[in-house]
């Protein structure tokens, strides 16, 4: 009978599994903060297009590189600016409602890219990977990369973070006090892509739109000033990498559904904290209420 | 006394256009702003002094909000001149737009005190943070309208009017000059009203010049200067009793407008309803 200490230690003797957490950690991080404004900017749905919108991109870069996984996270990173200033733009110049627009190009772009995988000689494992996630796969490189990218996210975030802050809030107010309205939101657009990028690798395009939403989504619930969301909101995405990885090694589950239900699974229990909450205090009006 | 002295800080220009000397706050000459199917505003001119209060009164879809967009300076108009003490529009800040409550996401994680800081963040500038002065200014602006005991609240636990009162200590750490508010009584009870009435009266004596849009005909005579009524274009400005006589108001109000004879006076009741009116405005 193993220790309880043996089946927490166990998954690290191989070096696979403590370049996937490490990854999932930095991931779980990096999502969450941007993530905040997507929750409170109602992006939700953006944020799975972009993530789907860039798999003809990949599958490019997998087809020119035949197969090798190093220069695929260039070819996101490009078309993932590409596809957000772009999904951005029709946003603002459509004719049709903006979610039809979106919904239209970011599935028009998945299918290219499903296509262009396609014609590889037995192609699903790979696309499985770029769907799904491949955090047991990420190597040393991707994991300095990760690093980096996510560092950058992280530095951008904290300077601008009042600009933003307003920006989200009140965009009258932004555009009354002459911030520069289109470039804020324009980086937070691109912010969104990298945070995309980082994450292909740990739970890929299909499940990416969890890492975005639903941890935020989680502290949005349990905490009332934007800090504590964003802190909150990381803490429960890497516990969640962390926690999906185990669950992953010792159910044998896929990885980036393991850490994307784990996620689900804290949502759902601040959720009913919340629920739990308000009923109880419709049953116990507070007395000093404003 | 004087808190807009008090709060200004001598080093930075509260505006980055300057004003020109003796030019009146606001000047708009022959203002029109048409959408791709209708007209929004048709030639409106007019002048505002400073330390004034103008009640802008009108109808739904009258064109209260666009005429605020446009001297805010984030709404192009299609023709005409606006001009803030001398100047365009374009590179003032000591304009403060004070929005209807119903634009605003009152879930959003922010404390009463972020949002009043928010009219600061122009003044501190890229990449700089909140230094102590800067909270000195939020405090004092808080303690102008009222709210000094409920900084920390999230917004969501404010009562309407103390929402109203929050975004007014907001321009008020914008360290704006002229301030437009937009329905701002709207949705309030009358203790609420008079609370935002009664900070009106105190902005003006500290050199604010207020416009207001409202529904509310007996606010606007009994609470402002002098009164626009607006209707896509003016159908009279000027001081209330010589504005709001029955027979503009019915060209003003159309159909939307009761009249009521008593035996001394004439009894206006205004529209109801009060529905966002920005719908169709862009930014520009």
């Amino acid at each position: 009978m193993p220790t309880w200490l043996e089946v927490l230690l166990e998954p690290f003797s191989y070096a696979f599994m403590v370049r996937g957490m490490a990854a999932a950690l930095m991931v779980g991080v990096v999502c969450a903060t941007v993530g905040t404004y997507i929750v409170l900017r109602g992006m939700a749905f953006f944020g799975d297009a972009l993530a789907h919108a860039i798999l003809p991109g990949v599958a490019v870069g997998y087809l020119v590189g035949g197969g090798a996984r190093e220069p695929l996270f260039w070819w996101s990173l490009v078309t993932a600016i590409a596809a957000s200033i772009g999904i951005g733009a029709i946003s603002k110049g459509a004719q049709l409602r903006e979610d039809t627009a979106i919904g239209i190009v970011f599935a028009g772009m998945f299918a290219l890219g499903i296509a262009l995988i396609s014609t590889v000689r037995d192609y699903t494992a790979d696309l499985a990977h770029f769907l799904f996630g491949d955090v047991l796969g990420v190597s040393a490189g991707d994991l300095y990369l990760i690093a980096i990218f996510g560092g950058l996210i992280l530095l951008v975030v904290f300077l601008f973070y009042k600009e933003f802050l307003v920006l989200s809030f009140d965009p009258l107010l932004a555009a009354t006090l002459r911030l520069p309205v289109h470039l804020v939101e324009t980086m937070l657009l691109v912010l969104t892509a990298l945070a995309v990028v980082v994450s292909l690798q740990t739970v890929g395009v299909a499940l990416m739109v969890a890492m975005l939403v639903t941890p935020a989504a989680t502290a949005y619930l349990l905490t009332r000033r934007l800090p504590s969301m964003m802190a909150l909101g990381a803490l429960i995405a890497s516990l969640s990498g962390v926690i999906g990885l185990y669950l992953s090694y010792y159910i044998s589950i896929a990885s980036g559904a393991a850490i994307v239900l784990t996620s689900t699974v804290f949502f759902l229990i601040a959720w009913a904290v919340r629920t739990v909450q308000r009923i109880s205090a419709n049953f116990y009006p507070k007395t000093d209420r404003l | 006394m004087g808190i807009l002295k008090e709060l200004r800080n001598p080093n930075i220009s509260s505006h980055d256009t300057e004003h020109q000397e003796g030019a009146p706050i606001l000047e708009i000459s022959n203002l029109s702003v048409r959408y791709e199917n209708a007209i929004a505003l048709d030639d409106i001119s007019l002048r505002v002094s400073t330390a004034e209060r103008l009640a802008v009164v009108g109808p739904n879809g009258a064109g209260k909000s666009t005429l605020f967009k446009v001297v805010a300076g984030v709404l192009q108009p299609s023709s005409g001149e606006v001009k803030i003490a001398g100047q365009k529009p374009g590179g003032h800040i000591c304009i403060a737009y004070v929005p209807q409550r119903s634009q605003v996401d009152w879930k959003f994680p922010v404390s009463v005190a972020d949002v009043v800081m928010m009219g600061r963040i122009r003044k501190l500038g890229l990449l700089r943070w909140a230094k102590p002065r800067d909270w000195d200014y939020v405090r004092q602006s808080l303690r102008v309208v009222g709210l000094q005991d409920l900084a920390g609240r999230q917004i969501s636990e404010l009562s309407g009017g103390q929402q109203q009162r929050m975004f007014i200590a907001r321009a008020l750490a914008q360290e704006a000059e002229l301030m437009l508010m937009d329905e701002p009584f709207t949705g309030l009870d009358m203790a609420s009203q008079e609370d935002i009435l009664q900070i009106i009266v105190e902005l003006q004596k500290r050199g604010v010049t207020v416009l207001a849009s409202t529904h509310d005909l007996n606010l606007a005579s009994e609470h402002f200067d002098r009164v626009l009524l607006l209707n896509r274009r003016v159908f009279g400005l000027g001081p209330p009793q010589e504005v709001f006589t029955t027979d503009r108001l019915l060209r003003a109000f159309g159909g939307h407008l009761r009249l009521m004879q008593t035996e001394s006076d004439v009894l206006a009741l205004g529209d109801t309803c009060c529905e966002d009116e920005t719908s169709h405005a862009h930014l520009a």
